[in-house]
């Protein structure tokens, strides 16, 4: 079915004028198609016999339909031979689509901002072409289903959007302040007023303005930096990138969560002989570092406390869909990014230091996947390399809780009763306080702490 | 109009001038500054001009450079566009934004598209100047504001010149512009009067002007009533409302930063526009406050525009229906929670 | 009704045709032709969209026009313009990618089969709009004449466009500040649907160039030798500083007002009558009778044109599509000229 005119999709043929055997030269009128406009006559481009009438007159078929088969002049249409004749009217080709479209920069980049794998995603496009639908689709089936929206504090209560701000800021409950404004609204001046006249502080849920789109996970620095890497321009412009998203999740993290800090030093002194002893038969390429037992015991200790793996988005925790440690690493030229190692309680020693391994090696070449940079539920960072005692972390939004790690360092400690040279590290937890309260985070650094002194356990 | 621009002081190396002559000042630096200016339009020659901007310009200039053309909305601007697009900086005149409407045609298929339609291959430098606004009884087909008109579509440039530093200073950099653009100049400001700088400054095409420094609420605006704007600032003031009045200036494109900014600081924001209300450019600035800061806002946004009535020739029905210093302060005032 | 005048159509030689100009104005015609012959399978098969209007059995115009201007001068065109672009001198490939959207077409896929522009060949566009081009055209030729350019403007425009009041306005601002300005009129004799009878009550389109204090006179638009003559005659004047000509180039089109429509307006046997004064046998008649062309001549030009055609589209459906990244391009100018 020919395209005879703009905006035509189908046609229906109603007379043909031609019948198999017939001969047919270019230009010639072959047949009358009925079209949303007008009835058109339809003509041939090529000289030659009708083998073979696809489409019967009084049926309607899309633009691009064989309508008749043609084959060369001379040939005999009975024979099976006509069967190789090409059609009258060349069908709107299928072609596969162009590399080009496959991964048109504009879903690229979509991809990348919500972490989905293209690779992983099915096209619904004109020759399977993975359109921006199918990316927002894959996108929202890997987020962590929210459940509906808390409902806002100050339920009942109208207030301003700058009001919502600022209670939420100075950690009030809005359904506490008498609002002055029109129906009783409450007004930026009324929260003012109730914070130094003093009102109760909302409960640690107290929802703030997510200043993120209902249902949008915000990206933490190191998906907002995840073109770094591959970027091919100068690599002052890429660390200034990275240095410019680290910096908005971490203003974010700053002006949003609501941090708690826990810290405890332990001895590991006995885990650090079992690890030896692990390690003692192996080349050195296949030895454990310490920092695979952080994580493993980061990620058990997570599995009786879900509440601090997870994400906070919009006024809501949501619990992450297993756990999935996001490893610091830092980058030479400088920045970091924290990729995931997925479901890290669920893998052995050995699997976590081949994927760690991994990891740091494609985070250095730049060769990352998106989702890995969002998929993290909690963040561990060890700085123990670099000589320091204690961290006091930041959360990568929309996370909310961070594991620091500090320098393994012998210490005086006391061990029965008697003062005696142990070595040492410092363990660090931050956590939100919308999301977890203290006993809680509590709960998680000790059970940290007792895996670590049970390596059997990990 | 008696008002004086606010925003200038007397200094030794000013110069005391009417708007009109402003205007007439940065014509003539431009047709000096460049050879390839000339100006075309209705009655801009031996008549000096509907509203004497160009009065003597003839004289000085000659009739090759001042060109005064048939009443052919269409041909000046297609033929200004022409001119352009091979080489000269035509300045094309259109009386009233009225009469603009017949060469709407070539100002938006033309214009605005010929640089798109032909792949970036042919820019259009044309600068076109027309007035708008009412005041003068002038009723419904001499005194409509069409700024919203020319700034709904990409491709041009729209700037309105309602101060003296903005007559003075915009013209200049509108003709260095490698496209179309569109100035709306205001008949009823022309006898105005300001101490100006001698030497004009440059005006950045594509921003926005803050008029008036305030913090309670920021009051955006742009064209003449900016002047209406500031008395109601003034008069606010006395009540103890500090308004921060914003001259939007360039309509397209819009300088929200600008905007963005103010409200952050107020957190309220009232638009103020002699066009009508609606789908005007004030639409597209609450829109704008309510997509960008939205959590900065401790009220809703307010709009007052022209009543949505064909301008009437009696002046107290014309008044009532064009914004007022009365309208401007009740309006603030019930977006401060004032009643 | 329009009838051409009965009898076979038969062109006269001028005294002195070159033989080899006299080819090449067929090759030219040949070279539209079959150029549009391809767009139309090319659309059938949905590869073209948009509208599709095609010049076909109007050659002569474009082709006679273009061969008695300069280089350098200028000409401003309307939507049925490949013709016009093709005898300016812009490439088939380029054009056929215009018409397929891709991003090596004339106008980056942004023009479409309407609006070819081509800088380099002084080529300012077709325009969709009718009447649209012309005060464009009085505006080129202004700045021509402001910067004492020694340049001519080609305004082409169908009969429709005498309708419209931006030719009135046009053509009298041309006439009264003496500008260089050829008004093209290709009298198709039907705007769309409407013929001329029906749409002006003053069908002499001269008459009304006239009425302007501007030269006017008609020419038989089939005849491709007239119309160069004819042309030249007005760019000799006009180039010499008279102020504008208007010449009627009387025409037809061959095929319906876009690409197709079921032409239920005008009389089968009007459009039969026509096609018998097509221009391109006419030539090729002419040129046989008076030795210049022989029958493998003739297909030696035909194959010419289609393995012609036969590049432009493999160069078009080889250019890649403009990135969506730049889609919000051309909107304003990315460098001061």
């Amino acid at each position: 079915m020919p395209s005879l005119g703009s905006g035509m999709d189908v046609g229906r043929i109603l007379e043909w004028y031609v019948q198999p055997g017939d001969e047919v030269e270019r230009g010639q009128i072959v047949a009358l198609v009925e079209t949303d406009k007008a009835n058109i006559d339809v003509e041939i481009f090529t000289d030659g016999v009708i083998a073979e009438l696809l489409v019967e007159a009084g049926v309607k078929v899309p633009v691009g339909t064989p309508l008749a088969r043609l084959a060369d002049l001379g040939t005999e249409v009975a024979t099976p031979a006509a069967k190789e004749g090409q059609p009258a009217v060349e069908p709107a080709a299928e072609v596969p689509a162009p590399t080009s479209l496959v991964t048109s920069p504009i879903v690229r980049r979509l991809a990348e901002r919500t972490g989905v794998d293209l690779h992983a995603v099915h096209g619904t496009g004109r020759g399977g072409v993975i359109t921006r639908h199918d990316v927002e689709e894959a996108a929202a089936a890997q987020r962590p289903t929210p459940p509906a929206p808390a409902a806002p504090a100050g339920d009942g209560h109208r207030a301003s959007p700058y009001a919502r701000r600022l209670a939420a800021e100075r950690g009030l409950d809005l359904s506490e302040v008498a609002g002055s404004g029109p129906g009783g609204a409450v007004l930026a001046e009324d929260v003012e007023a109730a914070a130094t006249t003093g009102v109760r502080p909302s409960p640690a849920a107290g929802p703030p303005p997510a200043r993120t789109a209902p249902g949008e996970v915000a990206a933490p620095p190191a998906a907002a930096a995840t073109t770094a890497p591959a970027d091919t321009g100068p690599a002052t412009d890429r660390g200034q990138a990275m240095r410019q998203a680290i910096a908005r999740a971490m203003e974010r993290s700053n002006r949003e969560i609501p941090h708690y800090h826990l810290g405890e030093t332990i001895d590991i002194e006995s885990t650090l002989g079992w690890l030896a002893e692990v390690n003692a038969d192996r080349p050195p390429a296949e030895r454990l570092l310490s920092a695979v037992l952080f994580i493993k015991a980061t990620a058990l200790a997570l599995r009786r406390s879900s509440d601090l793996n997870g994400y906070w988005v919009d006024g809501a925790f949501h619990p992450g869909d297993g756990i999935h440690v996001g490893v610091a690493i830092n980058l030479r030229r400088g920045g970091l990014l924290a990729p995931a190692i997925r479901n890290a309680d669920e893998r052995s020693l050995d699997e976590l230091m081949a994927a760690l391994k991994d990891l740091v090696e494609r985070t250095r070449a730049g060769g990352l996947r998106g989702s890995e940079l969002t998929d993290p539920t909690i963040t561990v960072s060890n700085l123990g390399d670099s000589g320091v005692d204690t961290i006091q972390g930041v959360i990568t939004p929309p996370q909310v809780a961070f594991v620091g790690v500090g320098r393994i360092t012998p210490r005086p400690w006391a061990v029965d009763g008697m003062l005696a040279v142990r070595r040492t590290v410092y363990l660090g937890l931050s956590a939100d306080h919308r999301a977890s309260d203290g006993h809680r985070g509590a709960r998680v650094l000790t059970a940290i702490a007792d895996h670590l002194r049970r390596p059997e356990t990990l | 109009m008696t008002a004086t621009d606010a925003t200038t002081r007397p200094t030794p190396e000013t110069v005391r001038m009417t708007l009109r002559e402003a205007h007439k000042q940065s014509l003539r630096a431009a047709l000096d500054h460049d050879e390839r200016v000339f100006l075309m339009g209705e009655d801009i020659g031996a008549y000096g001009g509907c509203f004497a901007v160009t009065m003597g310009l003839l004289d000085e200039y000659g009739p090759e450079r001042i060109r005064d053309t048939p009443l052919s909305e269409i041909a000046i601007v297609g033929t200004a566009i022409g001119a352009a697009m091979n080489g000269m900086r035509p300045i094309a005149e259109i009386m009233t934004c009225n009469f603009s409407l017949l060469a709407m045609d070539q100002i938006i298929n033309n214009a605005a598209t010929l640089l798109h339609m032909s792949g970036g291959q042919f820019n259009v430098p044309v600068v076109i100047r027309t007035t708008a606004g009412a005041g003068r009884q002038l009723a419904a087909q001499h005194s409509h504001s069409f700024e919203p008109y020319f700034a709904h579509v990409p491709g041009i440039r729209v700037v309105s010149l309602a101060t003296h530093a903005d007559a003075r200073g915009v013209l200049a950099p509108a003709l260095e512009d490698p496209d179309p653009v569109i100035l709306f100049e205001y008949p009823r400001l022309m006898t105005m009067e300001a101490e100006v700088p001698v030497d004009p400054d440059i005006v950045d095409l594509s921003s926005a002007a803050i008029r008036r420094p305030g913090s309670d609420v920021t009051v955006v605006t742009y064209g003449a009533t900016q002047h209406t704007v500031l008395d109601a600032a003034e008069a606010l003031a006395a009540d103890g409302i500090d308004a921060e009045v914003i001259d939007l200036r360039s309509l397209r494109p819009l300088d929200d930063a600008t905007v963005f900014a103010s409200v952050a600081r107020t957190h309220r924001a009232v638009v103020v526009e002699e066009a009508w209300r609606t789908v005007g450019l004030g639409a597209e600035v609450a829109a704008r406050i309510a997509e960008e800061a939205f959590y900065d806002l401790d009220a809703p946004v307010a709009r007052i525009g022209c009543a949505e009535v064909p301008l009437p020739y009696a002046k107290h029905l014309e008044d009532a229906a064009i914004p007022q210093v009365e309208s401007i302060v009740a309006e603030v005032r019930r977006v401060m929670h004032r009643g | 009704m329009s009838r051409p005048s009965p009898g076979r159509f038969r062109l006269q030689a001028p005294p002195n045709l070159d033989a080899e100009h006299g080819l090449d104005l067929l090759r030219t015609m040949v070279r539209i032709r079959r150029f549009e012959e391809r767009c139309v399978e090319l659309y059938s098969a949905a590869k073209i969209r948009g509208f599709l209007h095609l010049y076909i059995g109007e050659e002569a115009i474009a082709t006679g026009v273009m061969a008695a201007i300069d280089l350098d001068d200028a000409a401003v065109s309307t939507y049925r313009e490949h013709g016009h672009a093709i005898a300016k001198g812009i490439g088939t490939d380029v054009i056929m990618a215009e018409m397929l959207g891709k991003v090596d077409g004339v106008s980056r896929g942004r023009g479409g089969s309407m609006h070819l522009f081509d800088a380099a060949t002084r080529f300012y566009g077709g325009n969709a709009i009718v009447a649209g081009g012309i005060p464009l055209a009085v505006g080129l030729a202004l700045a021509d004449k402001l910067q004492g350019h020694d340049r001519v403007t080609v305004c082409f425009f169908g009969e429709g466009a005498v309708d419209e009041g931006a030719f009135h306005e046009s053509i009298n601002l041309a006439s009264l500040w003496n500008l260089p300005v050829l008004f093209a009129c290709e009298n198709n004799h039907y705007s769309m649907g409407m013929a001329l009878t029906r749409a002006e009550a003053q069908t002499d389109l001269a008459l009304k160039a006239a009425s302007y204090a501007v030269p006017a006179w008609r020419v038989d638009g089939m005849d491709v030798l007239a119309v160069e003559e004819a042309t030249r005659k007005a760019v000799t004047a006009i180039r010499g500083g008279e102020g504008p000509v208007f010449i009627e180039y009387e025409t037809y089109r061959f095929r319906a007002h876009s690409m197709y429509d079921p032409d239920l307006y005008r009389d089968p046997d009007e459009v039969a009558a026509w096609k018998q004064r097509d221009p391109i046998p006419a030539l090729a008649s002419l040129l046989t009778e008076l030795g210049h062309l022989d029958e493998d001549g003739l297909a030696t030009i035909e194959a010419e044109a289609d393995a012609e055609i036969d590049v432009a589209v493999t160069f078009a459906e080889s250019s890649p599509l403009e990135p969506l990244d730049d889609l919000e391009r051309f909107v304003v100018s990315e460098v001061t000229p």
